[in-house]
């Protein structure tokens, strides 16, 4: 636990530091916003009103007062506050990774397991197959392509925005095919390496049917690091829906951010970068915890 | 049965180095293969049909799309080796000196580590390079300052692993300095693992590089670039689909070619699946089925959580 106090520090000062890799000062920044060089005085007020002038740990105690409140300052492209913002794009982004992870299961599940209890047939070469494709295939490609023949071609998908459940498919498959490589073959190995084990056989002499054993008995266990490589994968997921939100025109904060760094709005990325790091701490944190319940020999976190 | 899996690995591998080789040679010679200049514009051409002048037709300006690729190759593919390198010229010192050393020096190293994985890699890439400004460079400078983590993180596992050795302890006994010991001892028995790596990260630094150039983030119009191109071809996704299909086809192959590279080059049962089963990746056979990504994880939180 204290650790993860250490991460969030440090997590929080690398946020704090971004503002400050941009050339020149951020006040001079934000009054540049429209394109005018602005006025030196202009500049001190801005300076001033800002804390700017402080010294820079004084600035940096100030702003993590600010973000403990969830005040993640105003965005200069927009002029909304940032938290505002990135609350109401939120549950886009959310039902994108929801629909992209049920799409990677889809592919995954039936394949690595398929692949698990005939090893060399053609189910495992076809799971081999499609891995290499999902881990090899440029999303932006794949999701050109999905808007080639799903939404020019066959117009069974909308190509661009959010209304309804039809235009979640496209961009979640763009996503979710990514994503299934990795799983296929953490199902593989998993499954694998349970079916060889006693209580497997033992299952088995019991006589329990196959189909059973394999989804209770066997696949529940296989399944375990997976989840954690979910946890871990969270955040590469979170970094490809920027660039498949921006695709189909999804409006989630994957594609609020893109359009923040088009506009040179550097608050709204800094608010960006610091949820999409926070959100990365708690799925980890919930992936241990889950942990803890589901293998009682973990005690400590 | 064992005698299949090895044949089957040194096809793949066999295919990957053909894809990697051709793919590299394409951007060396690509003055010699290009049948026009990349950059010239002919307006009078544009989006035309394959023809013999050009083999796979012209883009919207009317520029060649088959020697904007062979140039493309030398950005998108030697781009993505030179973040490689940089990267690399940062992680294997750092795990290195994390791993040998240990105690103090390793609880610091892994907690700046722990702290820039907690950013998803790719967004912190590109806050930093927003942040810099626009530019090639700049990108290149980002990612370098960002993926190192993992890849120290990994090689500082190899090191703990290697450092148990009786060779290792051999000589230290016989006096051999850390410096030797560290470098020429535990790097060396690293080597392939590194390399394994450094082939597969290939395709993954060239797919985000390329995918930040798509967005109009990373390498800029005019320059052939295959992200660049693909990025080009959207307005033209009704019209004229070709377009965005070599581009991507491109990015494809060369990243695939990667990852059979390194997929042969990994011996079963060699030091390289430690790697892979600390990072969740596609654990081999293992005695017990659900610890390997578990108790890596479990064993990173305590090794430096107290």
């Amino acid at each position: 636990m204290t650790h993860l106090g250490v991460v969030l520090l440090g997590v929080s000062l690398i946020t704090f530091g971004l503002m400050h890799l941009a050339p020149g000062d951020p006040a001079e920044i934000m009054l540049r916003a429209n394109g005018v060089q602005p006025a030196r005085e202009a500049v001190e007020a801005l300076r001033h009103s800002l804390g700017l002038d402080a010294p820079l740990h004084i600035q940096y105690l100030n702003w993590l007062g600010r973000v403990l409140r969830l005040d993640l300052g105003v965005s200069l492209a927009t002029g909304e506050p940032v938290a505002q913002e990135l609350r109401s794009r939120l549950p886009a982004t959310a039902r994108l990774a929801l629909c992209s992870i049920l799409v990677a299961a889809a592919l995954a599940l039936p394949l690595g397991t398929a692949s698990a209890l005939r090893p060399g047939s053609l189910l495992d070469r076809l799971g081999r197959l499609v891995s290499l494709a999902s881990v090899s295939m440029p999303a932006y490609w794949l999701g050109l392509l999905l808007l080639f023949y799903g939404a020019v071609r066959l117009k069974w998908f909308p190509a661009a925005g959010m209304d309804g459940p039809a235009s979640a498919a496209l961009p979640a498959i763009t996503l979710g095919f990514g994503m299934a490589g990795v799983y296929i073959r953490l199902i593989r190995a998993g499954m694998l390496d349970v079916l060889g084990r006693p209580y497997i056989r033992a299952a088995r002499a019991r006589g329990l049917r196959a189909g059973s054993v394999i989804v209770r008995h066997a696949l529940r266990n296989a399944l375990l690091p997976s989840a954690t490589l979910l946890g871990l994968q969270i955040g590469g997921l979170l970094g490809g829906a920027a660039i498949v939100e921006t695709l189909f025109a999804w409006p989630g904060i994957g594609k609020f951010a893109v359009d923040a760094i088009y506009a040179k709005d550097y608050v709204a990325i800094q608010g960006y970068v610091l949820l999409t790091a926070l959100i990365v701490a708690a799925v980890n944190l919930g992936v241990d915890l889950l942990y803890r319940l589901l293998d009682p020999r973990i005690k400590k976190i | 049965m064992k005698n299949q899996v090895k044949t089957g690995k040194q096809v793949s591998a066999w295919i990957g180095a053909v894809l990697v080789l051709g793919v590299l040679a394409a951007g060396v010679f690509a003055p010699l293969l290009a049948p026009s200049d990349p950059l010239d514009v002919h307006m009078a051409h544009r989006l035309a049909g394959p023809s013999a002048e050009y083999p796979l037709g012209t883009d919207h300006l009317g520029r060649c799309v088959l020697s904007r690729l062979l140039y493309g190759t030398r950005l998108s593919l030697f781009d993505a080796l030179a973040v490689l390198a940089a990267v690399f010229a940062v992680s294997v010192p750092v795990g290195l000196l994390a791993g040998y050393a240990g105690g103090r020096t390793d609880r610091i190293i892994m907690t700046v580590i722990d702290v820039l994985l907690a950013f998803p890699g790719l967004i912190l890439a590109l806050a930093v390079a927003a942040m810099l400004g626009p530019g090639a460079l700049h990108l290149l400078l980002a990612f370098a300052a960002v993926w190192w983590a993992g890849y120290a993180r990994l090689i500082r596992g190899m090191v703990l692993q290697l450092k148990e050795n009786d060779y290792v302890l051999a000589a230290r006994a016989s006096g051999s300095s850390h410096l030797r010991i560290a470098f020429d001892h535990i790097l060396r028995g690293a080597a392939r693992p590194i390399l394994v790596l450094a082939s597969m990260e290939t395709g993954t630094i060239l797919l985000s590089l390329a995918g930040l150039s798509f967005l109009g983030l990373g390498a800029q119009p005019p320059v052939p670039e295959w992200g660049v191109m693909l990025s080009d071809s959207r307005p033209y996704i009704q019209t004229e689909p070709n377009l965005m299909l070599f581009p991507g086809l491109a990015i494809a192959v060369s990243v695939l070619g990667f990852n059979l590279l390194a997929e042969g080059l990994r011996e079963p049962g060699g030091p390289s699946r430690s790697w892979r089963n600390s990072f969740g990746g596609a654990a081999p056979k293992r005695s017990r089925a659900a610890k390997p990504a578990a108790s890596a994880r479990i064993e990173a939180q305590r090794g430096h959580g107290e």
